[in-house]
This record gives structure tokens, sequence and C-alpha cells, in this order.
């Protein structure tokens, strides 16, 4: 076997990640009529992941393949949102969506500002690591989105938020760049779908704790909690706070959660430099340097292009085993 | 389907297209004094950033503006004044934008050719080349998802324009949907100082029209009576269901890329050449010509021109600025989302 396999937690449910994001739009589709989906191979072919299987079917008309043109594709969505519609824009991968940077950073994003009219388009971004995807299926992008003002940045970690996020997304009068992870696709499963959810701009503690807390999003929150379930044995207490979206940042549960634990250690898939975990630090060093008993930690993917074969693959990217190494150096420290 | 504009029937009556030449000229009258009004407040210091004049392309812009109904979609580029104006953009606004006025569309927030209002169809363009094909293909295909008929989208851009990968997307998709865009192409010999010999190697630009599978129209862009007749053609095969449509029209930019440039790059035997034509000249003779006007009636049209920009360029200089301390800084709509406060 590989190295490093990669964690998951609680999965005895019968619906998946993949499934919830395919349930919500179709329940989107379905309720509102202003709602169309635009993207590569996904109408009779559902998709590169089947996020759309059998949905061109049910809603004809509303779920349309689209030209390998991801620049046309946001400007299509843009266009259509300004007419009123809410148009959903399907990356067939999250690291093609560099293609359609300028529509989305440029024009999408400053439309509400420059010119006082709402742009909301949601655009889905497959993102994240899965064994043997390589440098260009890999990637994490939402500390690029997160930069630019005039954007919503979510990052589900569980079923759950995959169903409810997507549905908020979607009723978001601004452009919503939507992470949802590749590996969490098949391995994540819950036993139903809720109808409520906590709103946008909440974290939620994932797993409550008093010794240390782990600030993380995405796939990375089910390392976390690896992690944390290791150190129980030691008798360790970690929480887990699962930001749900990068972009509003959830400053105050974070404040909230470094003030009970005095330690904190923000993890994240992507590239280290600058980021979303750059940005927690910044924060709580900011606003809560007095909370800290120690220095904060950081712990990101390697300053190199996310590599191919699962044995580098599993050590690019933190790691239960990698997280707990460094929460380790935290809890001493 | 190429085209070329002998070939185009155009089925409206000549009297039909008499007015429309004398309604363009009104429009492509207009454009002129406001912008020489702009460029004149610019040397003086009152405009802060760029002034973009489209002397020479009038003819083009004011023909695709009043071919345009109310309820269509049109994105203009930076050298559209008279197109902005034909299609429904008030003197004043156009002053406001770029005298910086908080009254103004865009509230001292973008100015000068950045300007809009999409809840009218007046798409905003933004300054990445290109983009705004694919997005009045957008607007097109949710009016077409809501059922309407007969609107018509266009936008504008020139020959650097033709080169970026958004032209190429936007257009290639727009003819995959089958969509109601009409693409003006005015290739005016420069982009910004880059000359066409540099930017594209096929023979002429309007060839690109067959590999995208729409049509194609070339015409002589300082010819307004041309410009009129084929553009409006255009519009309305685009109209009655023909897809996309692309016109081409050669023209020279009479003037530099902005105001702070002095054009010392042209080649002067361009503007020696039938290209180089000032297309209101041109205008002018061909009324006069047709006995659709005289003289004296396009000189009073010019005064009434001089007045009205001087009005509405008074009263944009005596508006109010934005104030920082005032506005407004949060760029989502949605304001539980903004971090604009936490900053």
């Amino acid at each position: 076997m590989f190295q490093n396999q990669t964690a998951t937690t609680a999965q005895t449910g019968t619906i998946t990640y993949l499934e919830a994001i395919r349930a919500a739009q179709r329940k989107l589709l379905a309720e509102d009529e202003r709602v169309f989906i635009y993207g590569q191979d996904i109408a009779d072919f559902g998709g590169a992941f089947k996020a759309t299987k059998g949905l061109a079917k049910e809603f004809p008309g509303r779920v349309i393949d689209s030209p390998i043109s991801e620049d046309a594709q946001v400007g299509l969505a843009i266009g259509a949102a300004l007419e009123g519609m809410r148009p959903i824009v399907e990356m067939q991968f999250a690291d093609f969506s560099t293609c359609g940077l300028t529509q989305i950073l440029q024009h999408a994003a400053t439309m509400f500002w420059r010119t006082g009219v709402p742009c909301p388009i949601v655009v889905r971004l497959p993102s994240g690591g899965t064994a043997g995807a390589g440098p260009f299926h890999s990637q994490s992008m939402e500390a690029l989105y997160a930069h630019y003002p005039g954007i919503v940045v979510m990052t589900p970690a569980t079923v759950e938020d995959a169903y409810t996020m997507l549905l908020e997304a979607v009723e978001i009068d601004d452009p919503v760049i939507f992470c949802e992870h590749k590996y969490l696709y098949y391995h994540l499963k819950a036993d139903g779908l809720p109808d409520v959810a906590l709103p946008t701009g909440k974290a939620r503690i994932a797993r409550a704790g008093r010794d240390a807390t782990i600030v993380t999003y995405s796939a990375m929150v089910h390392e976390s909690i690896a992690c944390a379930e290791e150190l129980a044995a030691e008798g360790w207490e970690i929480e887990v706070v699962d930001l749900r979206s990068v972009k509003p940042l959830d400053t105050d549960t974070i404040l909230g959660s470094v003030a009970r634990t005095g330690r904190l250690l923000a993890v994240g898939e992507a590239f280290p430099w600058g980021g979303v975990t750059a940005e927690v630090l910044a924060r709580i060093a900011t606003e809560g340097f007095g909370l800290l008993d120690a220095p904060p930690m950081r712990l990101n993917a390697k300053d190199t292009p996310v590599p191919y074969h699962p044995n580098l693959w599993g050590t690019h990217r933190p790691t239960a085993r990698a997280i707990t190494s460094a929460m380790r150096d935290l809890l001493r420290s | 389907m190429l085209q070329t504009s002998p070939a185009v029937r155009n089925d409206a009556r000549p009297d039909e297209n008499k007015a429309r030449a004398l309604t363009a000229y009104r429009w492509m009258i207009l454009a002129r004094v406001l912008e020489e009004k702009l460029a004149s407040l610019y040397r003086g210091g009152k405009i802060t950033g760029g002034v973009f004049l489209g002397k020479g392309q009038e003819a083009l812009s004011a023909a695709i503006g009043t071919a345009l109904k109310k309820g269509d979609i049109f994105a203009p580029l930076i050298r559209d004044m008279a197109g902005r104006l034909a299609f429904g953009e008030s003197v004043l606004e156009a002053a406001r934008t770029y005298l910086g006025s908080r009254l103004g569309p865009m509230r001292g927030r973008d100015g000068n050719i950045h300007r809009g209002k999409p809840r009218d169809g007046y798409y905003a363009m933004i300054s990445h080349l290109g983009a705004m094909v694919s997005t009045v293909a957008g607007g097109l295909f949710a009016r077409r998802a809501r059922g309407e008929t007969g609107v018509v989208g266009a936008t504008c851009i020139g020959d650097g324009a033709t080169s970026t990968g958004s032209f190429h997307e936007g257009l290639n998709m727009a003819a995959v949907e089958k969509l109601p865009l009409v693409v003006i192409v005015a290739n005016n010999q420069y982009a910004y100082s880059t000359p066409t010999a540099r930017q594209y190697a096929c023979e002429d630009l309007v060839q690109r029209a067959a590999g995208y599978g729409v049509a194609g129209y070339k015409i002589d862009g300082t010819d307004p009576s041309a410009c009129v007749e084929v553009v409006h053609e255009a519009v309305a095969r685009a109209r009655a269901g023909a897809g996309p449509q692309m016109v081409v029209a050669d023209l020279l930019r009479l003037v530099g890329h902005g105001e702070h440039d002095d054009f010392h790059y042209m080649n002067h035997a361009l503007k020696l050449a039938p290209i180089g034509r000032d297309c209101l000249d041109v205008a002018r003779e061909q009324l006069i010509a047709s006995g659709d006007a005289t003289r004296a009636q396009l000189d009073t049209m010019r005064n009434q021109a001089a007045a009205e920009v001087e009005s509405a360029c008074g009263t944009a200089l005596r508006e109010a600025l934005p104030n920082p301390s005032e506005e407004d800084w949060c760029a989502l709509s949605t304001r539980r989302l903004s971090e604009g406060g936490q900053q």
C-alpha cells in the first residue's frame, strides 16, 4: 500500500458528499426556474465526477454541455445573472478555473461594486488532491479567490454542508466559489440531508477540546479529527474548528476557541505562501495575541506543484500523521 | 457565409435608410463634440485618469447604436461614444462618469469608458478585451431561456481584441449556442501602438467569421451610409434568428490611444489614403449630396450638440465628488457576508 493514506471518519451512511451535491442541484433546478448548469461534459454524460448525472434528462435544456472555454463559460453565466438567472458553472477540475480567472475575478467580482447590480453566479470547483491526480488535477484554490474582494468562498467539509451550502450559494446575490473536495466525493457519507444549517460565515466546532485548537476546512477537517482522536488516547483534548467558508472567515469563533485552548494550529491543503492559514494566524496574532500561550503554527502543502505519485503526494499535503506531529510540537511549546 | 457590403440586400426602403443616416449623423456629431469637450477638460486638468476618443469611428459606432432597440443588449467598447448615446446613454451620464460626479452611474468607483447600466441592457465593459463577447451571449442566453424573442445583443471590439482568447471563446460559444449576437469589429489599424501586421496574419479579419460558422460582413468604416446599411442588416438578421453576425469595418483611429498618447507612431500614408478619411466629413458630403440635409441644417445640429454638451458638462462639473468617509466600502451586495468592516 501507499504511504500516508487519507483519513476519513464515520463513513457508515448512505448518502455521499457527491450525491449531496447532486441532490442540491436537483432541488435547485426543481424549485427555481432561474437556475441552470453550464459546464463541460455535464449533460448526457453527467459530468467527469457524475455530479449532474441524470439531471439533463430530468430538466431538459437546463443542464448544458459547454465548449472547452472556461472564460466564456463564466462570461455566459455573468450575462445570464445580469438578466436575472441563477447560473451554476461546473469547472471540470478546480485547476482549470485559472482559464476563467478574468471573468471571475475581474468581471463578476467587480460587478456589484462598480455598477450596483449584483452578479449571482456559482462556480463549482472540484478541488483538492486524490492519489495519482498530479499537478493539474489536484489544486486547492480557495486562497486565490478569497484574496479578491467581491467573492464568497465556500469550502464544505461534510455531506450536510455540501448540500445546504450549495443551496445557499445559489440564493446569495453575489459570486460564490464553491470548493467541493474530490476526495470527499466518495469517501464521506451521511444518513440523510438536513433541512436546516448554520448560515455561511459561521464556523463549526467539529470536535470540542481544551488543550489546543486546530483551525481548518474541507478535507483537512477529517485529517485533523483523526489527529485529535490519536492524541485523545494520550489524554489530550484537541478542538477542531471547521471554517466552512474561508471568506467570510469567522474570526469570532476562532478567537473563542483559542480563548479556551491558548494554542493554535491552522491547517490547509493549499500551497503555503499566504493563504487561508496565514490569514487565520494574522487575525489571531493581531486580535487575540493575549489569548495565546504559545506561538501559533500553520501547516500546509509543500511549496511545489502537487506531485503525481501517491508516495510523494502523501507527503506533499498535510495528513493526520503530519498534523499530529505538528500538534505534538505545539503542545510541547 | 462570407459577405461583403455590395452583396448585402438591405430590405429597408431607400427613404428608411436616408432617415437612418440622418439620425446616425446626429449621434455622430454629438459624440464628436462631447469628446472634444472631454479632451479639453482633460488638458485643463479637470479629468483624472484617461480620456479615450472615438474620432474616426463614429459612423460605425452610431450605426450599431441606432440599429439596436430598447430592450436589446449592448456592450460598447472604448471608442463607442456615438453608439452609447444612440443606445440611450445621456450626455450628462457620460460627463458625470468622466468628471467623477457621485451622481453618475459609476459614482466615482469606476471612470471614463468603464461605464454602463446593466439593468437597462447597457453593460459596463471591463478593460480585459474580449470579455464582453461571452457576457452579452450570456445575457441573450437568459433572454431566450425566459422565452423572449426578437432580442439582439451587440458588442464592439477592435483589431487588437480579436487576438484574445476571450474573443475566440466567446464567439465560438455564441455560434454553438446559436445566439442573436452581433460583434462589431472596428479594425482601426492600431491596438494602442501595435499595427495590424503584428496583430494577425490572415488576409482579412472577416475571414475568421467562416471559421466560427457565423455570418461575416466587410465594410468601409469611413462610409457612414454603408455602415448604417450593413450594420442594420446584420442586426435584422440576428433578430430574425440567423445566429451570430460579425461585421468588420476598416477605418483609421484618427487620434492616439488616449489623450495621453501623441500618436507619433502613426503611418502617415494611412492618413492620406481613403481609410484616413474623417467619417463626419464623409457623412456631411453624403447627406448634402443626397439632398437629405442642407449645410445649414447640419451646422445647426452641431450647434445644438455643442449647447447640450456645454450644459451637461457644466452641470457635472458643479456636482459633488465621491467622499471616502461616506463611501460604503462593501464589495458584496449581501452585507452580512462582507468582510469590509473587519479589516
